[in-house]
């Protein structure tokens, strides 16, 4: 492409061997990175070039958001208000028969002999703006490393799951949501108790794979999460039902479902800590670990017996 | 008044700081929230391709290398996808530095249009390796934006190398 005559002053190396150079490293740089998660530390290194710099180019933004807003809202934040107080009243009595039944239910549980449900605890962070790369869905949000925040952390908001932390800099962190194409959830069917897994499709909505064509599902089914991965805590609402596709031809349905949470808005979210993933009883767990116990015991009492 | 962007035309050597300051404006640009409208182009890309064009022996794949390593962070893509790009499109910019400045605005930008989608393209391409996500035909409008945005742009950058021009018959050039 390029022929040029040996140089007659130096002007470091040649174009081609720089290209050759630059584009060897970049390469290399895809294949890590998406390999290994070794690049971590590089990544958050130029964040703190970036990420200052993204919040300089939204201030202006925000300004006149913000300007636009005082001026028109005073009135609209009134009537908010009261309308809140309202509902606060009105909830007020539910929350209080919600607690009694959760001490109840807790009580029986204890009686039953059930594993209790593990509480959850959680931070509020604001989502600051959605990442420019039109390949993923990802969201930043305020809070990072100094909050304490790590990678594969739930996120949820009041409606139901968001997504999971996926990087975590020093003052940000990112959210990979549950529309992105690489995100799965593990869901069951709230009215059959159903699991499967939920996808993202990358266009906004969420796909129910691998039930077969046959499978009791329809319109309007609420997905919750089943817990079973030991990341989402059970029985946080995921996603509705919204189209299903039964081909005979294909051993599968196609079950298209929206999510319930205010997936592509901007505003509070929660990220919720980790909790323990369920513990394996002793009983099961002994067999495997130590060879065969339950026989020790059943010789020495038929020992006994003798 | 003499057409200011004509070949012939001596200008002020360009100030290195004014540069800098336009590939860090043009980095302040991408990173406004406008996800939401694709046919926004690549500033950086376009800024790049003008001073590799303009400066080819001051901005070289180097600068682009570091551009797209920034952007890559700030993007949340892969490492890798931004420099490419950028890497690429300066080498293919600085190549036809020689030969484009004798065209007309208009076709200059006709050569910048395709620099620009293979800074798209390129990007396409390395996602599209692992699995394909299909962002739509609005992914390409970018490209066609920032040509169209050749003539001013060219216009706004060399303004401070512009020299008030007097005429002198007796003057080789």
């Amino acid at each position: 492409m390029d022929h040029q005559p040996p140089p007659f002053f130096k002007r470091g190396p040649a174009p081609l061997a720089q290209l050759s150079f630059y584009a060897m490293l970049s390469i290399a740089l895809l294949f890590v990175d998406s390999r290994f998660q070794t690049l971590e530390l590089l990544r958050q290194g130029v964040s703190l070039f970036t990420h200052p710099a993204q919040q300089a180019a939204h201030a202006p933004v925000d300004f006149l958001k913000n300007s636009a807003d005082y001026f028109s809202s005073l009135s609209r934040l009134e009537d908010e208000n009261t309308r809140l107080r309202r509902a606060q009243l009105s909830n007020a009595e539910t929350i209080l028969r919600t607690q009694q039944l959760e001490a109840e239910n807790e009580r029986l549980r204890k009686l039953l002999d059930v594993r209790n449900r593990q509480k959850v605890n959680g931070r509020v962070a604001q989502i600051i703006y959605a990442a420019r790369d039109p390949f993923s869905r990802r969201v930043i949000v305020d809070k990072g490393q100094q909050d304490k925040i790590s990678a594969g952390q739930p996120v949820v908001d009041d409606a139901g799951i968001i997504g999971q932390v996926t990087r975590v800099f020093p003052f940000v962190s990112e959210i990979t949501l549950i529309t992105d194409k690489d995100q799965a959830v593990p869901v069951q069917i709230l009215r059959t108790g159903q699991r499967s897994v939920v996808f993202g499709l990358g266009n906004g909505q969420l796909e129910l794979r691998y039930l077969p064509a046959n499978a009791d599902v329809q319109n309007g089914d609420t997905l919750v999460t089943s817990g079973l991965d030991g990341i989402f805590p059970r029985g946080l609402p995921v996603a509705r039902v919204v189209h299903i596709e039964r081909d005979t031809s294909y051993s599968f349905a196609r079950i298209y479902c929206a999510p319930m949470a205010g997936v592509e808005n901007f505003g509070e979210i929660m990220v919720l800590d980790r909790h323990e993933a369920a513990q394996i009883p002793e009983q099961l767990k002994t067999p495997a670990a130590t060879g065969n116990p339950v026989a020790k015991p059943g010789a020495k009492r038929r020992l006994k017996k003798d | 008044m003499q057409p200011t962007f004509y070949s012939s035309r001596i200008l002020l050597p360009v100030r290195p700081w004014f540069i800098a300051v336009s590939l860090f404006v043009a980095l302040l640009l991408n990173f406004l929230p406008t996800s939401a409208w694709p046919w926004m182009p690549d500033w950086v890309a376009l800024i790049l391709i003008f001073w590799s064009i303009r400066e080819p022996r001051r901005v070289g794949m180097g600068i682009a290398f570091l551009l797209g390593l920034v952007m890559d962070v700030a993007d949340a893509s892969l490492l890798g996808q931004h420099t490419l790009a950028y890497v690429l499109v300066s080498y293919a910019a600085a190549s036809i530095s020689r030969r484009i400045l004798w065209f007309p605005l208009g076709q200059q930008a006709l050569h910048v249009l395709p620099l620009l989608l293979i800074v798209q393209a390129v990007q396409f391409i390395v996602r599209a390796m692992p699995g394909i996500v299909l962002p739509g035909l609005s992914y390409f409008i970018g490209p066609f934006v920032g040509a169209a945005l050749w003539v001013p742009l060219t216009f706004a950058l060399l303004l401070p190398q512009y020299q008030p021009v007097e005429r002198d018959d007796n003057r080789p050039i």
